[in-house]
């Protein structure tokens, strides 16, 4: 199979490059043709249609008893392997003259070995066949992250939010392990399969538990909110192309578990995770997208939007959650389906954005919004494609992200209809809040497209900017191909998630979704509601003549020359009288300041009256609620508690002694 | 369904020509009960004529971003108007999308305007884009959900469904909930279109504009793809509300008869609807800028009354 070809390439590409230093070509050449063998792996099995048997096999000889190491590959795994695979091909593409930057002053052979490891145990995650094999991959994960984050570790910054990183990850792998132990303890076999269906088998309670468990380990690592602190922090520090990856990829691996747990291991499901789930869902989406408003560090910006977009997934799977529990599969698969389409659409564009992102980053040297500007003129590639993922992300038509969103919000209405109780309320408010969220996003988008690219450039780095080397250019032109792909041709896409649906919801959809000939995408019937992506770029390209031959009849004649912009009669306008990010945002952070509760601190230095103001300095300052409300009261609580022990670690051995013969005693005693 | 190419030119021709008219009939009558004479009703005509003519002066800040904005926002709000039923029960491309590509279709057009706005690095321009952005953000999910209402009793997103949906029995005119989601509709109404109390789309004071200090740069036949892709806009959205939630008039069957009659019923609509925005335009004051919000959130609020009363009264 090519996925062990794509293991091997990884792993090639891994020995290979602890040797030669200067040779980041080998690995992250070695990591995009993976990437690419990946993606066809994937896409030979979701194509081959929901009959493809899930293939199986052992990684490893056993070597040690009892522990297997055995993958397979079935409709969730190829689907979350192929949204890895073409976000991994492209990364590494980009990669090529990315990693260029940090030669001479950074080992990017350990870089290049990281970048690969990281893909090969996420690619691990998404074919485990066994709880061992699946937490040693998840685990590896959390290590290689780390690794990657840190890599600039000379900034306190950087090393601070590694050791976030490091500290959220592992509490989530200490929950993930909880929950796997419940589940073992009922079934007592480590493989995958015996787990299918187990929650028939368990009780009520004990299940529940399960899922509470699941969904705090995985919610970590997806980000939902409250548990998300690491993301904003992480993404920022870490180098772009790793951002682009975790943002993509590693994230989703929470999604790809809550998802396997859910509805295969513990399914079916009762009212209340669904909702959970949907709930959680939408929160995350909303605050996301508001935390992500009032940044102008553009890379933390994407970082929160992030977490928006993982809440709109959560609203997929959630919606689907509801559906099984009530009993309509074909619903719970339209959702599942919603879902699903828009982690890889988030992967596309998410992607697309953190890799502009770095770019960007690489030719200003800033992270700050507020330093940037006129980069529309200075890097037009790269602008072009950032504006892409921008229209995409903000789930305006015709591009990917508003597929996604459309199928979300018919999933949401449908599901009004299906049963009597008070929460179906839930599914119009969800979209309600879902509408909100994307409107929002896309006030944030123009700021950050706007005030990033456009204008005059705000400092002398933003004026001296270049445009990207070119296989950055590649990475990113391969990513706006896949959001235009996915954005256009919805109908053959949903064809490739026949296998996923059957497997979790044992309902293939597909051919309900596409009415003119695969031109349609329609939400299960013609008549529930229709939209077609490529008819509409199609209508705009047909109007175009319209002003096209009002210009030739009246237009063609007038000149069009360039002035300075109107200045109110004023010597010419300086950048410093342009609109600022944190201007932009203004009224959003106004509108919501309940949440936000800004703190601002004006000094004004004046010699007579405080209207002529000499020297006026300002500043605005805006804390998560969470990390103020729920992190620090929980850190410094622990740091107490763990005072508290140090008494217990005196350093004396008499009393280390006594501690052993007082357990021995304690055992003992057990045993009698 | 196969495409119908009279209807849909005759649709986007009506689309062009109804909405100035429209422009200029409001412009006619606010100055009329001003106790102004005002300009004929023809004279968006006169102006798009003029704009076209002129020469065109571009900053020299503005990138390749600029010029997009007013295709975008032209084609986009035609677009948006081929999906909406105006004279048939049939929208002429309503299979191509429904509520929510029409939705989408007016925020592309707007996130590029405002992108327009903040790229000849003026401050006007960035204030009346951050200002739009932010309205805009809160006065759509009111008007999606006001549409989710609708969409919801009718059992599609589809506007022609809704519409014919509309025509079966067992459907209430504007039964409570339907009523609710319609002045909810109005208030975003009065907001996208810029409207007083919202905007004045009469001013050029620097500091009250919204939607017209994005447009302060562009000239020529950009300021009149613009200027005509607004009016387009307003139309669609009258149009929408008047079609939707008043059902009467369409016509469902193809003769030249019932299209006759789908057109005097449309522009009796509209012109009522016209009138109603004139007094509420004449009898208000434009609210301060974070005032607004307040007025969009009972927009919001009504939507999801609107909502749950579906829920009641089913």
């Amino acid at each position: 199979m090519s996925l062990c070809g794509y293991a091997a390439g990884a792993a090639g590409g891994l020995l290979f490059m602890r040797r030669e230093k200067w040779a980041a070509a080998f690995s992250f050449g070695a990591a995009a043709l993976s990437g690419l063998s990946g993606l066809l792996a994937a896409l030979l099995f979701l194509g081959s249609g929901a009959a493809a048997p899930s293939w199986q096999g052992e990684l490893l000889p056993t070597l040690i008893p009892y522990i297997k190491f055995s993958v397979r590959l079935d409709g969730l795994g190829a689907f979350f392997l192929m949204v890895a695979s073409l976000l991994g091909c492209a990364v590494s593409i980009y990669s090529l003259d990315y990693a260029k930057g940090f030669f001479g002053r950074k080992n990017v052979g350990v870089f290049g070995a990281f970048f690969n490891a990281l893909l090969l145990v996420t690619t691990l995650t998404f074919v485990a066949n066994t709880i061992w094999l699946f937490l040693i991959a998840w685990e590896l994960m959390a290590l290689t992250g780390y690794c990657l984050i840190s890599f600039e570790h000379e900034q306190p910054e950087t090393r601070q939010a590694g050791v976030l990183f490091f500290i959220m990850s592992h509490i989530d792998t200490g929950f993930i392990i909880l929950g796997f132990l419940l589940l073992f303890q009922v079934s007592g076999d480590f493989s995958f399969d015996s787990l299918h269906g187990l929650g028939a088998k368990m009780s009520a309670g004990k299940r529940d538990a399960a899922f509470a468990l699941f969904l705090l380990g995985f919610g970590i690592k997806a980000g939902i909110v409250p548990l998300h602190i690491w993301l904003p922090a992480a993404h920022p520090v870490a180098p772009s192309n790793v951002s682009a990856l975790m943002s993509g990829v590693l994230i989703k691996t929470g999604i790809y578990g809550l998802t396997l747990v859910c509805f295969e291991f513990l399914g079916p499901p009762p009212l209340w995770w669904g909702v959970t789930v949907l709930v959680a869902g939408t929160v995350s989406a909303v605050l996301g997208v508001l935390y992500a408003l009032m940044e102008h560090d553009l890379k933390r910006l994407l970082a929160y939007h992030s977490i928006e977009n993982i809440g709109i997934i959560l609203m997929g799977l959630g919606a689907s959650l509801v559906f099984l529990h009530e009993g309509h599969p074909v619903l719970a698969a339209l959702s599942l389906i919603a879902g699903m389409y828009h982690t890889i659409n988030h992967a596309a564009f998410k992607g697309l954005l953190f890799l502009g992102a770095g770019a960007v980053v690489r030719s200003t040297h800033t992270r700050n919004m507020e330093e940037m500007g006129g980069l529309a003129k200075r890097m037009p590639d790269t602008a072009f494609y950032f504006l892409i993922g921008a229209v995409a992300i903000s789930a305006l038509p015709p591009l990917n992200g508003f597929v996604s969103e459309w199928i979300t919000y018919q999933a949401l209405l449908q599901g009004f209809g299906t049963s009597e109780s008070l929460w179906r309320l839930v599914f119009p408010l969800g979209g309600a809040m879902l509408a909100l969220t994307g409107a929002l996003a896309a006030v944030c988008f123009v700021k950050a497209f706007g005030i990033t690219f456009l204008a005059q450039p705000r400092s002398e780095a933003a004026r001296n900017a270049g445009e990207a080397a070119p296989s950055m250019r590649i990475g990113m032109a391969v990513l706006t191909a896949a959001c235009l792909l996915l954005g256009f041709f919805p109908t053959a896409f949903v064809r490739l998630l026949d296998p996923l649906t059957q497997q979790l919801t044992g309902r293939q959809i597909s051919g309900q979704l596409s009415v003119a000939n695969g031109l349609v995408l329609a939400s299960l019937t013609e008549k529930a509601g229709t939209v077609s992506t490529p008819v509409l770029v199609l209508m705009g390209l047909c109007l175009l003549p319209i002003p096209f031959v009002l210009w030739l009849a009246l237009a063609r004649k007038t000149k069009t020359r360039r002035g300075p912009t109107w200045d109110c009669g004023q010597r010419g306008l300086t950048p410093q009288m342009e609109y600022t990010a944190t201007g932009f945002s203004k009224p959003v952070r106004m509108i919501f300041k309940a949440l936000f509760r800004p703190r601002r601190d004006t000094q004004r230095d004046y010699d007579f009256s405080p209207y002529f103001a000499t020297n006026v300095r300002f500043e605005s300052h805006i804390e998560e609620v969470f990390v103020q409300r729920l992190y620090r009261p929980l850190r410094i609580l622990i740091v107490r508690v763990s005072r508290r022990i140090r008494a217990l670690q005196a350093g004396s051995i008499h009393a280390y002694l006594l501690y052993i013969f007082i357990t021995l005693l304690l055992l003992l005693i057990f045993a009698l | 369904m196969s495409l119908d190419l009279p209807l849909i030119l005759a649709q986007t021709a009506l689309l062009l020509l109804l909405a100035l008219l429209l422009s200029g009939l409001i412009r006619k009558w606010k100055a009329l009960l001003q106790n102004r004479r005002g300009p004929p009703v023809w004279q968006p005509f006169l102006d798009l004529h003029k704009f076209f003519r002129k020469d065109m002066v571009i900053s020299e800040h503005a990138s390749w971003v600029f010029p997009l904005a007013p295709y975008l926002v032209f084609l986009t709000s035609l677009s948006a108007g081929l999906l909406v039923p105006m004279v048939a029960a049939q929208a002429p491309l309503g299979l191509f999308g429904g509520a929510l590509a029409l939705v989408g279709l007016l925020a592309l057009g707007r996130f590029f305007l405002a992108l327009g706005g903040l790229d000849p690095a003026s401050a006007f321009g960035g204030m009346g884009s951050s200002r739009e952005m932010t309205l805009s953000a809160i006065a759509e999910p009111a008007m999606m959900l006001a549409i989710f209402t609708l969409a919801i009793s009718a059992g599609s997103t589809n506007l022609s469904q809704i519409v014919l949906a509309s025509q079966e029995p067992g459907w209430k005119f504007l039964d409570p909930s339907h009523a609710l989601a319609f002045i909810a509709m109005f208030i975003v109404l009065l907001a996208e279109t810029g409207r007083i109390p919202v905007d004045n789309p009469a001013t050029h004071l620097e500091l009250t504009m919204i939607h017209e200090a994005m447009l302060l740069e562009y000239s020529g036949r950009y300021l009149a793809l613009i200027e005509w892709g607004a009016s387009i806009k307003q139309l669609v959205l009258m149009t929408l509300l008047a079609n939707i939630f008043f059902p009467v008039g369409l016509a469902v069957k193809t003769t030249t008869a019932t299209f006759g009659l789908g057109l005097l019923y449309l522009a009796g609509k509209l012109i009522v609807l016209a009138g109603i925005v004139v007094v509420v335009e004449m009898t208000n004051a434009k609210l301060r800028l974070f005032r607004v919000p307040d007025l969009l959130s009972v927009a919001f609020m009504l939507a999801m009354l609107a909502l749950v009363s579906t829920f009641l009264f089913r």
